[in-house]
């Protein structure tokens, strides 16, 4: 369902642009809002959330889906951890639907997907890989990268059991709003995807903003 | 026939397989579930990637033909037999809670192993016997579930998606961990808790020809087999199948 938030720009603590291809990883704390905003349309944020407390739970989107009783992300999902815990609840959504069946790209994936010579080219697990090893404060390493949020991302599940990735529901200027519900570290990559539509073929920035848990 | 067992539903196991291995799982009585991760003995960071798997094969459901891909781009078993037609990947384990909250939790102090055992639990105990912990469980297969998708995301249980006997083949192409477990689907709508048992056969696999249906069963899956095979060749498979493992 699509819903827009009443927190203003100007409100927020923070505020950063994440390049194309680019990643982004920050404690955002409890009650705190983070916006991720597809500033020019057609970009896929793939995103995970780590209780700050046990890095050890973290998001599980098998958890979430099964607990919400359905296979997509809009306002109202509470992204659940591996303990069945909320992490977070997406409290506006201007886009209506997001993914979380699809994963992220890889180098590896991509040679399966595409061609065995793509295996050289950018791609999101190997921008995740990179965040945990140059920010160890966190205590993430590749053993915690798994399964996340393509916010934008528009994968459609047939009732034959059939999956596509099809053109994004986003466009410019759209964004999803997540409200804490605990500690948490957020790790996003920017997807540099070049193979399929999740980004029009050409990625752009995304923008991530903070606002305090006081700010209505 | 190298090793048959048959495990009671509400228990766990696992064991190591090497490549050009079978494992064939039957529902003895309906209503099975069966919990399965994959992961690489010599490295267990590469791993069961349940997303990796749907899309590199366009699909939500597991069948015939499909191949269970780890995050490295390669295939840790084909589906070279299924009379299911429909096996879940998305649906994820039942916790303590949830079995408590569904059926009501019987612990081993009142009914010794008839307990409650629950999936994630289950999962925990044999991963830790590699090692492995809360950080390397991932999205697991269900043998025998079905979860249907209405047209607007819902998700349904499928209570009448496996029978007695129904049956499924796996076939590894590289040396595989498997760790499995047969607690209920998380979202099994029964009355009290389901215990189903399964059978489990290990032999060795008929060797996969060029014209195999997994390796052909899409574009995708020749290139995963490609990678497999790169890597069995680059550890010098052939001469040993387990060395290391």
């Amino acid at each position: 369902m699509r819903s827009t938030s009443p927190r203003e720009p100007a409100d927020a603590r923070y505020c950063k642009i994440i390049p194309a291809g680019d990643y982004w990883i920050e404690t955002v704390r409890r009650g705190e809002y983070l916006r991720i905003v597809d500033v020019e349309g057609n970009q896929a944020a793939d995103t995970l959330f780590f209780s700050a407390d046990d890095t050890a739970e973290r998001y599980s989107a098998i958890d979430t889906l099964r607990e919400q009783g359905n296979v997509y992300l809009s306002t109202g999902s509470k992204l659940r951890s591996t303990s069945c815990r909320v992490l977070a609840e997406i409290v506006a959504d201007t886009v209506g639907r997001h993914d979380t069946l699809g994963g992220a790209c890889a180098t590896e994936s991509n040679t399966v997907r595409y061609a065995l010579e793509k295996g050289t080219m950018h791609a999101c697990r190997d921008s995740y890989v990179l965040a945990v090893n140059t920010h160890e404060r966190f205590g993430l390493s590749k053993r915690d990268l798994t399964h996340n949020i393509n916010f934008f991302m528009n994968v459609p599940i047939t009732p034959d059991g059939g999956l596509t990735f099809a053109d994004g529901l986003s466009g410019p200027g759209q964004y999803v709003e997540l409200r804490a519900e605990m500690d948490l570290v957020v790790l996003i990559s920017n997807c540099p995807q070049l193979n399929n539509p999740c980004n029009a073929y050409n990625p752009t920035p995304l923008e991530v903003l903070i606002w305090p848990a006081d700010v209505q | 026939m190298i090793y048959e067992t048959v495990i009671e539903g509400g228990k766990h196991w696992s064991i190591t397989l090497g490549w050009g291995s079978s494992l064939r799982l039957v529902d003895e009585q309906g209503g099975a579930n069966v919990g399965m991760l994959f992961y690489n003995p010599r490295n267990p960071l590469e791993r069961y990637n349940a997303p990796d798997t749907l899309k590199c094969q366009h699909t939500f459901k597991l069948t015939r033909g499909h191949c269970l891909y780890s995050d490295m781009g390669r295939i840790f078993c084909s589906i070279v037999a299924d009379d299911v037609g429909w096996h879940d990947t998305v649906g994820g384990n039942a916790n303590r809670e949830l079995v408590a909250a569904r059926w009501g939790e019987q612990s081993y102090q009142d009914v010794r192993n008839e307990w409650t055992q629950n999936g994630h639990d289950a999962f925990l105990v044999e991963a830790g016997k590699y090692g492995l912990g809360r950080r390397d469980l991932a999205a697991n297969v269900n043998w025998f579930s079905k979860l249907a998708i209405g047209a607007d995301g819902s998700m349904h249980f499928d209570p009448a998606n496996s029978g007695p006997g129904r049956a499924v083949e796996l076939r590894f192409e590289m040396d595989t961990l498997v760790l499995l477990h047969t607690c209920p689907h998380p979202l099994n709508p029964a009355a009290s808790y389901p215990r189903r048992a399964v059978r489990i056969t290990i032999d060795r696999a008929a060797p996969v020809g060029a014209d195999d249906f997994c390796r052909n069963f899409r574009p995708e899956n020749g290139r995963g087999f490609a990678n497999t095979e790169l890597y069995r060749a680059a550890l010098g498979a052939g001469a040993s199948t387990s060395a290391g493992a």
